[in-house]
C-alpha cells in the first residue's frame, strides 16, 4: 500500500522528490521528400493508463519535452487539431504512441512521423459536428448503463454503487472471449453475446445471493448502500487481479479509417455504437410499455405493496430487473471498451457520468435515464470546445450539482420521490 | 521470511503517524456517518482539499500556521458546497455527489490546467520545513525499546499526530454530549420527529458535514506533513473505503471507535499484506496464479469484502451497541 511504502521511502530519503528528471520528448519535423520543416506550437499529451499526466507544446525548432513524475510506462498522444495547415501524420495510427518505457532518470525520445496532411484544416463546423457525434456516442453508452441503474433503483430503492463493476465485467468478459489467448478468440460481435449473458447472470447472482437475503433480514437502505460500495470495491480489485492494470483495446474495429458524412469525418464504429444503442433502448422502451413483465416492473416501481396485492410476484419482477440491468450494463461496457479501452476501473470512471445522467432524468425513471444519458454525453464532449480536455469529468459533476440545486427530482421525476 | 521482523514492522506501522492520520480522518467520518447518519462516500476529498489548502498557502509564501487554518477552512467550505444541494434530499443524493466530487476534484487538481497552482501530478514539496524546525528530537537519532525503534523525525510526527487524534476525540465527546449532539443523534434515529420538534434538521446536518470535513482536512494535512509531499494520487477513492472499514470496525457512533478501528485495521492490513506477499513468493501454485503486483491487491479486495461482511453481520463493530447501529431507512 502506498503509505506503508511511503513510510519506508520517507525514512530513507526525507524529502521525496522528482530530482531524477524523467521526461518524454522529441522533435516534430515534417519531412516532404528531402525538405524538413519543424512544426511549431503543436500540443502533445502524455498519458498513463488513459489518465493525462502532462501536456507540452513544440517550440520553433519543433522540439518538445514533457516531464513525467517517475519511471514507468506511458503513452504519448499528438493533438492533430493543433498541427499547422498542410501538416499531418504519415501514419494515422501513430497519433498515439503506446507503451513508451521511461527508465529512471531517462529523457526518453519518441517520434511522430509527419508528412503532408490530409485533414489539414478543420473548420469550426467540422469540429462542432465531430464533437456532437462523439457526444452522441458517449451519450449512447451512458444511457445504456444508466437505464439499468435507474430501473433497479425504481423497484428496490437501492442506489447500486456496484453498477460500475457490472459495466467493467461486460467489457472484460467480451475481451476474454474475443482477444484473450486463453479464450476462443471469437469476433467481437459474437463475443458480445456471452458477455451480455454473463452480465445478466451476474445481476441474477447479485439479487439471489445478496440483495434478496438482505431484504429478508430487513437491512436498511443506508446499510445496503454501504454493502454495495463494498461489493464495488472488492469486485474492482478482483478484476484488477485477473485482468491486470494496463488498458487493452479490442483488436476488432481498431484503427478504422473515418468516413465523411455531411462534411464531418466520422469513424464507422461510432455510428454503430449509436445505432445499436438506440435500437436496444427502443427495445427496452417497448418491453416496459407492452410486455407483461415490463408493465409489472413499472407497477412495482410505482408502489411495491400495491403491486404485490394485485397479484404481481414482486420478487420475480425484481429479479428480472436485475438481470436486465446487468445485461444492459455489460453491453454499455463493451461499447465503452470498443471506443476507449478495456481497463479494470473503466466502469468506475464512467460512474460519475452515469450518476449525472440518472439524476438529470430523475432517479427511478427509465426514460429519464435515457434522455439524461444523451444530454450528459453531449454536454461533456461539447464542453471541450471551451475547456481543456482533461476537465471533461468535472463537467459531469457540475451538471450533477446544478440539477440537484435547481430541480432535484430530475426532468422526468415526480416531486414526492425525493423528499 | 522473518516473522519476528514482520511483527515488529506491523507494530511500527500500527503506532505510526499514518495510522494517527487515518484515525483522525475516521473521527471526522464517524461524526458524519456514525452520529449524523450522513453517507459521505468522498471523505478523501476533504483530506485532499485540506492538504492542498495548506501546501498551496505555504508555497505562495505564507507561514505554516496560516496554511493549517486555510486547510481547515477550505475543507469545511467543501462540506458546505457539497451539503447545500444534497442535504435536503434523501441520503443517496449526498452519497452520489460526494463520490463523484472526490474523483472530479482529484482529476482537476492533477490536470495541467491547474498546474500553476497545484503543480499537477508532481505535487508540492517542502511546505513543512517550519514544522520540522520545531522538532525537539534530533531527526536522525533512534528512539524506542529493543527492536521497536523510530527516528527522531518520525517520533515528532507521531507525537503531534496522536495528540491531535486525542484532541479530536475529546472535541467529539464534548460535542456529542452537548444538546447539539443529542439533536444530531435524534436526526439519525428519526428525522421527521426531530423536525416536528422545531429543529432545523438541514442546518444540523450541514454543520456535521462541515465539522467532520474539517477534521478530515486536518488528517490530510498530517499525512502530507509526514510525507513532506502532496500529490493528487495519494488521495485515491480507496482511502474513503478504508476509512469506512475503520469506522464500522471500531464501531460507528462511538467515541473511541475510530481510534480502535484504525489501530486494529492497520495491523490486520499490514499482516495480511505480508502474509500474501510471502505466500505468493513461497507457495508454488499461488505464485503461478498471482503476480507479485496482484498479490498486493488482495488486501484491497479484502477491504471491500470486509466492508460488506461487517455491515451485514456486525454493523456495531467492536465497541458499538446493536441498537445504535440499526440505522433507519433514510
Amino acid at each position: 500500500m502506498f503509505w506503508l511504502a511511503a513510510i519506508t521511502l520517507v525514512a530513507l530519503f526525507p524529502i521525496a522528490s522528482f530530482a531524477a528528471g524523467e521526461s518524454i520528448g522529441g522533435k516534430l519535423i515534417q519531412t516532404v521528400g528531402e525538405e524538413k520543416t519543424p512544426a511549431e506550437g503543436v500540443t502533445v499529451i502524455v498519458l498513463q493508463g488513459g489518465v493525462e499526466i502532462g501536456t507540452g507544446q513544440s517550440d520553433a525548432e519543433g522540439a518538445w519535452e514533457i516531464p513525467v513524475p517517475a519511471a514507468g510506462v506511458y503513452d504519448a498522444q499528438l493533438d492533430t487539431s493543433t498541427l499547422p495547415d498542410g501538416v499531418g501524420l504519415t501514419d494515422p495510427d501513430k497519433e498515439v504512441l503506446t507503451d513508451i518505457t521511461v527508465r529512471e532518470g531517462q529523457a526518453k525520445k519518441v517520434i511522430f512521423p509527419l508528412g503532408v496532411g490530409s485533414t489539414s484544416s478543420t473548420s469550426s463546423y467540422e469540429r462542432v459536428g465531430a464533437l456532437f457525434i462523439s457526444g452522441l456516442k458517449l451519450g449512447a453508452i451512458i444511457a445504456l448503463c444508466a437505464v439499468g441503474l435507474s430501473l433497479v433503483f425504481g423497484v428496490t430503492g437501492l442506489v447500486n454503487f456496484a453498477h460500475a463493476e457490472m459495466v467493467t465485467l461486460g467489457a472484460v468478459t467480451a475481451y476474454f472471449f474475443h482477444a484473450s489467448p486463453a479464450g476462443p478468440q471469437w469476433p467481437l460481435i459474437v463475443a458480445a453475446v456471452p458477455a451480455v449473458l454473463v452480465g445478466a447472470g451476474f445481476g441474477w447472482a447479485q439479487e439471489t445471493g445478496l440483495w434478496r437475503p438482505l431484504r429478508v433480514r430487513n437491512t436498511g437502505l443506508v446499510a445496503m448502500m454501504v454493502v454495495s460500495i463494498g461489493l464495488s470495491f472488492a469486485m474492482r480489485h478482483l478484476i484488477l487481479i485477473f485482468f491486470g492494470g494496463e488498458p487493452r483495446a479490442y483488436p476488432d474495429f481498431a484503427g478504422q479509417p473515418p468516413i465523411e458524412i455531411l462534411g464531418i469525418s466520422v469513424v464507422p464504429k461510432n455510428l454503430m455504437t449509436i445505432g445499436v444503442a438506440l435500437i436496444v433502448l427502443a427495445g427496452v422502451g417497448l418491453f416496459l410499455q407492452r410486455s407483461r413483465s415490463g408493465t409489472a416492473m413499472r407497477a412495482v416501481a410505482d408502489d411495491a405493496d400495491l403491486a404485490e396485492s394485485s397479484g404481481i410476484d414482486v420478487n420475480r419482477i425484481i429479479l428480472i430487473t436485475w438481470m436486465l440491468a446487468g445485461g444492459l450494463a455489460a453491453l454499455g461496457g463493451i461499447f465503452f471498451g470498443l471506443n476507449e479501452a478495456v481497463q479494470w476501473d473503466m466502469g468506475f470512471r464512467l460512474l460519475l457520468l452515469i450518476f449525472a445522467a440518472v439524476v438529470l432524468g430523475g432517479l427511478g425513471t427509465a426514460y429519464g435515464a435515457m434522455v439524461g444519458g444523451f444530454v450528459v454525453g453531449i454536454a461533456v464532449e461539447m464542453s471541450t470546445l471551451f475547456m481543456p480536455n482533461e476537465l471533461k469529468t468535472a463537467v459531469g459533476l457540475v451538471v450533477l450539482i446544478v440539477i440537484l440545486l435547481v430541480r432535484p427530482q430530475g426532468l422526468f421525476g415526480t416531486r414526492e420521490r425525493i423528499g | 521470511m522473518e516473522w519476528g521482523s514482520v511483527f515488529i514492522d506491523g507494530i511500527l506501522a500500527t503506532i505510526g503517524p499514518v495510522t494517527a492520520a487515518y484515525a483522525i480522518s475516521a473521527i471526522g467520518l464517524n461524526l458524519q456517518f456514525g452520529y449524523a447518519g450522513l453517507l459521505n462516500f468522498g471523505h478523501v476529498a476533504f483530506m485532499l482539499v485540506g492538504a492542498y489548502g495548506m501546501a498551496i498557502t505555504v508555497d505562495l509564501g505564507g507561514p505554516l500556521w496560516l496554511g493549517v487554518i486555510v486547510g481547515i477552512l477550505t475543507a469545511a467550505f467543501l462540506g458546505f458546497l457539497l451539503g447545500l444541494p444534497t442535504l435536503r434530499l434523501r441520503a443517496d443524493y449526498l452519497a452520489i455527489t460526494t463520490i463523484a466530487a472526490a474523483e472530479a476534484i482529484r482529476l482537476v487538481v492533477r490536470s495541467s490546467w491547474a498546474q500553476p497552482l497545484t503543480n499537477g501530478v508532481f505535487g508540492i514539496q517542502g511546505f513543512a520545513d517550519s514544522f520540522f524546525e520545531l522538532n525537539p528530537f534530533p531527526p536522525a537519532e533512534l528512539y524506542g525499546l529493543g527492536s521497536l525503534v523510530v527516528t527522531g523525525r518520525k517520533l515528532w510526527v507521531m507525537i503531534v499526530g496522536w495528540t491531535v487524534a486525542v484532541l479530536a476525540t475529546l472535541l467529539i465527546r464534548r460535542l456529542i454530549n452537548s444538546p447539539w449532539g443529542r439533536v444530531l443523534k435524534a436526526i439519525r434515529e428519526d428525522e421527521d420527529a426531530t423536525t416536528s420538534l422545531g429543529k432545523n434538521v438541514f442546518a444540523y446536518k450541514l454543520q456535521a458535514l462541515m465539522i467532520g470535513g474539517a477534521i478530515g482536512g486536518i488528517a490530510g494535512m498530517l499525512l502530507a506533513i509526514e510525507q513532506q509531499n502532496v500529490t493528487p494520487d495519494a488521495y485515491l477513492p480507496q482511502v474513503t473505503f478504508i476509512l469506512y472499514v475503520i469506522v464500522i470496525l471500531g464501531g460507528a457512533g462511538t467515541i473511541l471507535g475510530p481510534i480502535v478501528g484504525a489501530v486494529v485495521f492497520q495491523f490486520l492490513f499490514f499482516t495480511i499484506d505480508a502474509l500474501m506477499v510471502n505466500t505468493q513468493a513461497n507457495i508454488g501454485w499461488v505464485g503461478d496464479l498471482l503476480t507479485p503486483a496482484a498479490a498486493g491487491q488482495v488486501k484491497l479486495v479484502l477491504v471491500g469484502v470486509g466492508m460488506m461482511v461487517l455491515m451485514v453481520f456486525r454493523p456495531q463493530g467492536i465497541l458499538g451497541s446493536r441498537e445504535e447501529a440499526l440505522i433507519d431507512e433514510r
